[in-house]
């Protein structure tokens, strides 16, 4: 049975709300400097973007310690901001310099950021969810009080580990929290055409996870939910479930332009878009336009520096290329060019 | 000195380093009853369920969540049961086990041990036989281990407990029962790397390991019945292989076979001919020889499964037509 009804109507307060807006527009600016400096040429690779999800990253993060941890997808830049991450450095990694979260090494689907409990991005659909339980199962093992969330889309709930994982949470009790962001979409394809039966939570519960739906583009939402369901998991109340709809305003990556979607639906979906809603909602709570521009150019003058201080940086020492790889048996770094 | 068994010396291995450190922890298929060869057998008594954890039959978890709990600072011990089911956990091995350390920049490592019980064992047919090592030599980041004698399967064990990189640890499914000596000092340590002179020679240098260790020391005396001596060489630790060694031995005997129960084609044994043909071509007085299975998956049926195995008498054929008797 989902437990719609298991959270009341939140009482957000203001600041609390003004906070989570902060970071979902820090997400957003973050992100779309980051398909321009893609689209430009600048940033290689895919770029995956969560633009229209922001709601669900900060509304659960928001409700973590640092020393909590968290494992993401391809679509994860969202989840790492939400964390803690620090944007310069992701931006680094995106551009593949030095001093990005990961030496450049990774890129935007392995950033990673051990130091805010970011477990890492992944690049295979549905890996991240072993990964976390794990992360779980290993505080479990060493007595410390832990909680691990697990953030995936839709796309991942037809895969192997995630039946694996969800049983595994629960045969081991495990203080995990699923978070499945069902932004409609399993790559290009839409996941409903994929994806047989009643779907995700009832997958979830016929594993013995207590499984709850909230609104994902509703912040205020899904930070009531999650910061009732935090210290029930901190406390011993074995892995929770939490599926959230949303819906990815984006293509799959950034130069995917989405043409196998109806164009009147998508773009209805912008009304829908989670910073406009908060916005409305901080208004109604008597935040004034200015103190929102503040907030909107703040993040904007703040990607851009990083984006600027990216572009500028230096790409790694060459010998990078064969370091961190193994204690035993590491390759010998000789000058390729 | 105490003469145990194979599986005795790396029950000994798990049992000592988890008495060492308590973030040492196994995990697998029926751990709980002592695996499926006994090779954790009366742990359960010791340590208790939470570190011999029985597991569902879910190979990818298994593996996955080891890579979870070892970023986070655990050691797993990964008991996959069979080496073929090790694939059902391809991806958790060498996507996520084997590159996260790189791929983040090394902010976390990977330190599991990963065994695979492998190879060839009496009407087990084609997916309870295989021999894989190659495959995981092929990867960046990730050491992998074959022993043959209890020795080096307590010594080579351990270290690899102790390894921070994820460790391919190959046990061979018909060695449980070998005897021999093994040290008795608590901390016993074979280093990865180094490949072990299991016998010498000055006609002809053989680089095996694993099972094919004690075939190749037989035929070794059967050919030096013939007046042909054959310099055995257990390699032990496939990745990295002890290349030193093996130069040595062929600068001595000139003349080089590779014997592997895998498969031939792409076999392991390739990358040792090619890197020593780079190397030492001007030496060799004879071509270098390769034997391994043929390309075929293995048979059920004991006169078909015999059909890929190699024999004494085949190598002592071979070795004498490379030496030229």
């Amino acid at each position: 049975m989902p437990n719609n009804d298991a959270h009341p109507k939140h009482n957000i307060d203001r600041d609390r709300l003004v906070e989570l807006y902060r970071t979902m527009r820090r997400i957003r600016a973050f992100e779309e400097a980051a398909e321009k400096a893609s689209l430009s040429g600048r940033v290689g690779g895919a770029v995956h973007l969560s633009i229209g999800q922001e709601a669900i990253a900060a509304g659960v993060c928001a409700n973590l310690r640092r020393s909590d941890q968290i494992t993401t997808t391809h679509r994860g830049h969202g989840h790492c901001i939400a964390k803690g991450t620090d944007p310069g450095a992701m931006m680094l990694e995106l551009f593949g310099k030095q001093g990005g979260t990961c030496g450049g090494k990774g890129g935007s689907m392995h950033i990673a950021d051990f130091q805010a409990g970011m477990l890492g991005a992944n690049g295979v659909v549905a890996a991240g969810i072993p990964i976390a339980v794990g992360a779980a199962h290993g505080a479990k093992l060493l007595g410390e009080d832990r909680v691990v969330v697990c953030f995936f889309g839709d796309g991942a709930i037809n895969r192997g580990p995630f039946m694996e994982g969800l049983n595994w949470a629960s045969v081991f009790h495990l203080p995990v929290l699923f978070v499945c962001e069902q932004n409609g979409f399993a790559s290009t394809t839409h996941s409903d055409a994929v994806t047989a039966g009643p779907g995700a939570n009832a997958r979830a519960e016929s594993l013995g996870l207590e499984a709850f739906e909230v609104d994902g583009n509703d912040v205020a939402a899904v930070d009531g939910l999650v910061g009732d369901l935090i210290p029930r998991i901190r406390g011993g109340a074995g892995p929770k479930f939490l599926s959230a709809q949303t819906y990815r305003l984006k293509g799959h990556t950034s130069v995917d332009p989405g043409h196998y979607r109806d164009q009147d639906y998508a773009a209805a979906q912008w009304e829908k878009d989670p910073l406009l809603r908060t916005a409305a909602d901080l208004r109604r709570l008597g935040v004034s336009e200015a103190q929102l521009a503040l907030i909107d150019k703040g993040a904007d003058a703040e990607m851009k520096v990083v984006t600027d201080a990216a572009e500028a940086a230096d790409y790694p020492a060459l010998e990078q290329a064969f370091t961190d790889i193994q204690d035993i048996g590491a390759p010998v770094w000789r000058d390729q060019s | 000195m105490s003469v145990i068994s194979y599986q005795e010396a790396a029950l000994q291995a798990v049992a000592e380093e988890m008495r060492r450190d308590h973030r040492v922890w196994a995990l697998g298929e029926d751990l709980g009853r002592g695996g499926v060869f006994g090779q954790y057998r009366g742990l359960l008594e010791e340590f208790g369920p939470q570190r011999i954890a029985d597991t569902p039959i879910s190979e990818a978890t298994i593996m996955g969540a080891s890579v979870g709990a070892a970023l986070v600072g655990t050691r797993p011990v990964v008991e996959m049961r069979f080496a073929d089911f090790a694939l059902c956990a391809v991806d958790e091995m060498v996507n996520q086990a084997a590159k996260a350390r790189f791929m983040f920049g090394g902010q976390a490592r990977v330190p599991m041990v990963i065994r695979q019980p492998s190879g060839m064992w009496r009407s087990s047919a084609a997916q309870h036989s295989q021999s894989l090592e190659a495959w995981y030599a092929h990867i960046p980041g990730l050491v992998v281990v074959a022993p043959y004698t209890p020795a080096d399967n307590k010594g080579l064990l351990k270290s690899a407990i102790r390894c921070d990189d994820p460790v391919i640890y190959i046990e061979h499914k018909d060695n449980w029962a070998l005897e021999g000596e093994v040290p008795d000092e608590a901390d016993y340590l074979v280093p990865l790397g180094p490949a072990r002179l299991a016998r010498t020679g000055n006609d002809l240098t053989l680089v095996t390991w694993s099972k094919m260790v004690g075939v190749a020391e037989k035929a070794a005396a059967l050919a030096s019945l013939q007046g042909m001596e054959i310099e055995v060489i257990d390699l032990r630790t496939i990745w990295p292989w002890d290349q030193e060694l093996v130069f040595a031995s062929v600068a001595k005997t000139k003349r080089l076979m590779v014997v592997h129960e895998a498969v031939q084609v792409g076999g392991f044994g390739a990358e040792i001919a090619a890197t020593v043909a780079e190397h030492m071509a001007h030496v060799l007085t004879a071509p270098i020889c390769r034997m391994g299975a043929p390309r075929a998956p293995i048979s059920y049926a004991k006169p078909l499964e015999n059909q890929l195995r190699i024999t004494p008498e085949q190598i002592v054929a071979t070795a004498s037509r490379q030496i030229g008797h």
